[in-house]
């Protein structure tokens, strides 16, 4: 329950009761945001009163008389009224005008009531008024968190890039300084290290580009029915030098074809994020096995490794942006921390999902489920 | 290295490879024999056998206290060894740590905390104070 403060101001003592009365055991409910909302009443007589009350403690509802003793209610408007303010004026007046109307709406009114007025046309009006405020109420709230969880991406990522970058002007510094001497072949370990945290810092902003097109809406996609398999053959390909180096086998497990409407660029961005996952959180001479089927328009695909696996406690982290799972197994395995977020945000355009389950010490399976039939949502054909 | 000034050895843990690199690089030119460790296990590993002149430590690794631990373990075996504490905390979550006082001294076995990033002169400053003692 919600209660709304509500200032009437009218010279008339019958008139403040009557809207006093009608409103304060009035309880409305609004649906959409599953709410009930009640009217506490303070009353005012005059201009100057209203003026003095409304800077004091502001109403989120007034109910202001055109008609008032020394100043008009269009004075009271004008006084009252700032940018900011989230307060909804309902004018009342015996003789609304066209003018008065304009003039009135022109300095912030939201509605009129024209006098004389029964309970049932006050209500309607106090309704109309009580529902605007709390959905733009509920708006504002809603873009306050967006940004804030803005802020937070921005934070993580602006640390994130940092981190390569002290890196590397660690190491020059060093180097510029001459600290192991002229032979350039003493340093060799640290022009490796820097040139492997460059290429992390170069996938990360790859893998961001990525998310952002993704969730940005504006890269166009490019559905049509496609077969996947050779999407799949291609993304072990990318991964294979990588397995090759640990000894790993990448084996397939599917049908010669299976079609599906899609983009192929995103299902290859899936694929190569889940295999080179595979790989490398895989031991040496290990294994990664996918499997491949299409069960009523449904294809799931499963990537399986013999890998480090995870507790329960770390799988429920997963696909938190920038979440690397740390610990002995992993710190030496380079990531952007991006890779299953992305994953994630592909599955959602094929109305699907993406699941895990995991041992540690034996290896983990992702598996995500696509919808073979997705068409482009009206929500992304307007962006 | 002369008789009357032997090289010390100190012990550097930090789960990051290129800050554990470039500070062994800077320490040895600076003439101290370094020992290095990737986390508190292979730290705890090593000082069963070593006694180092004085350890450098990381605070969060694979446990956002490691560091706290490492230095708790190696001040009960090792009293005499100072203990510097370097550690991102406060540029990370804006959380002040010091070991000034002597509440805080009593439970944060450090001699020293400093703060990521470090200025390596800074550190060499603290580590030439800490073993004139």
């Amino acid at each position: 329950m919600q209660y709304l403060r509500t200032l009437i101001v009218d010279d008339e003592p019958g008139m403040r009761l009557g809207i006093q009365k009608a409103l304060s055991k009035y309880i409305m409910r609004l649906p959409d945001v599953n709410e009930e909302i009640g009217f506490v009443i303070d009353l005012a007589e005059t201009g100057e009163e209203a003026i003095e009350k409304i800077n004091a403690n502001r109403p989120d509802i007034l109910l202001l008389d055109y008609k008032l003793p020394s100043m008009s209610g269009l004075e009271v408007l004008e006084q009252v009224t700032s940018k900011d303010s989230e307060m909804v004026t309902i004018m009342i007046t015996a003789y609304a005008s066209l003018e008065t109307a304009v003039t009135a709406i022109k300095r912030g009114a939201f509605d009129f009531l024209a006098k004389p007025f029964e309970p049932a046309e006050l209500k309607k009006t106090i309704a109309k008024a009580a529902q605007n405020l709390i959905l733009a109420r509920h708006i504002r709230k809603l873009e306050q968190e967006k940004r804030q969880v803005r802020f937070q991406f921005i934070s993580v990522l602006g640390h994130e890039l940092k981190s390569p970058l002290n890196a590397v002007e660690g190491y020059l510094n060093i180097m510029n300084e001459r600290v192991s001497g002229n032979d350039l072949s003493a340093y060799q370990q640290m022009i490796s290290r820097s040139l492997l945290r460059i290429n992390g810092m170069r996938k990360m902003i790859a893998d961001l580009l990525d998310l952002t097109r993704i969730e940005s809406g504006q890269k166009k996609r490019d559905l049509a029915k496609h077969d996947i398999i050779p999407i799949v053959r291609i993304a072990m390909e990318t991964a294979l030098p990588s397995a090759q180096a640990k000894g790993i086998r990448v084996n397939l497990h599917s049908p010669s074809s299976i079609e599906m409407n899609c983009d192929p660029g995103e299902i290859e961005i899936v694929l190569n994020n889940l295999i080179s996952n595979a790989v490398k959180y895989n031991r040496d001479n290990g294994q990664v096995d996918i499997d491949i089927w299409n069960e009523e328009n449904k294809v799931t695909i499963a990537v399986k490794d013999t890998g480090v696996g995870m507790t329960p406690e770390e799988s429920s982290k997963l696909f938190s942006e920038f979440l690397r799972i740390k610990n002995e197994k992993t710190r030496n395995i380079m990531g952007s921390g991006l890779g299953l977020s992305i994953v994630k945000k592909v599955a959602t355009l094929y109305e699907g999902n993406v699941t895990v389950t995991s041992t540690p010490d034996v290896g983990s399976v992702f598996t995500i489920v696509l919808n073979a039939n997705t068409y482009p949502s009206t929500e992304n054909d307007s962006k | 290295m002369s008789v009357e000034n032997p090289q010390k050895t100190i012990l550097l843990v930090d789960d990051d490879i290129d800050f554990l690199l470039q500070n062994q690089t800077q320490l040895k030119a600076a003439g101290y024999h370094v020992v290095t460790a990737e986390s508190q296990k292979d730290a705890e590993e090593l000082l069963k056998t070593l006694k180092p002149d004085m350890a450098i430590l990381d605070l969060m690794m694979e446990q956002v206290d490691g560091g706290f631990a490492l230095a708790y373990h190696l001040k009960r075996k090792y009293p005499d060894v100072p203990v510097v504490i370097c550690t991102a905390v406060t540029s990370e979550t804006g959380m002040e740590f010091d070991a000034a006082t002597d509440e805080e001294k009593s439970w944060i076995k450090a001699d020293y905390f400093l703060p990521k990033p470090i200025r390596f002169e800074q550190l060499l400053a603290e580590i030439e104070r800490l073993l004139k003692k």
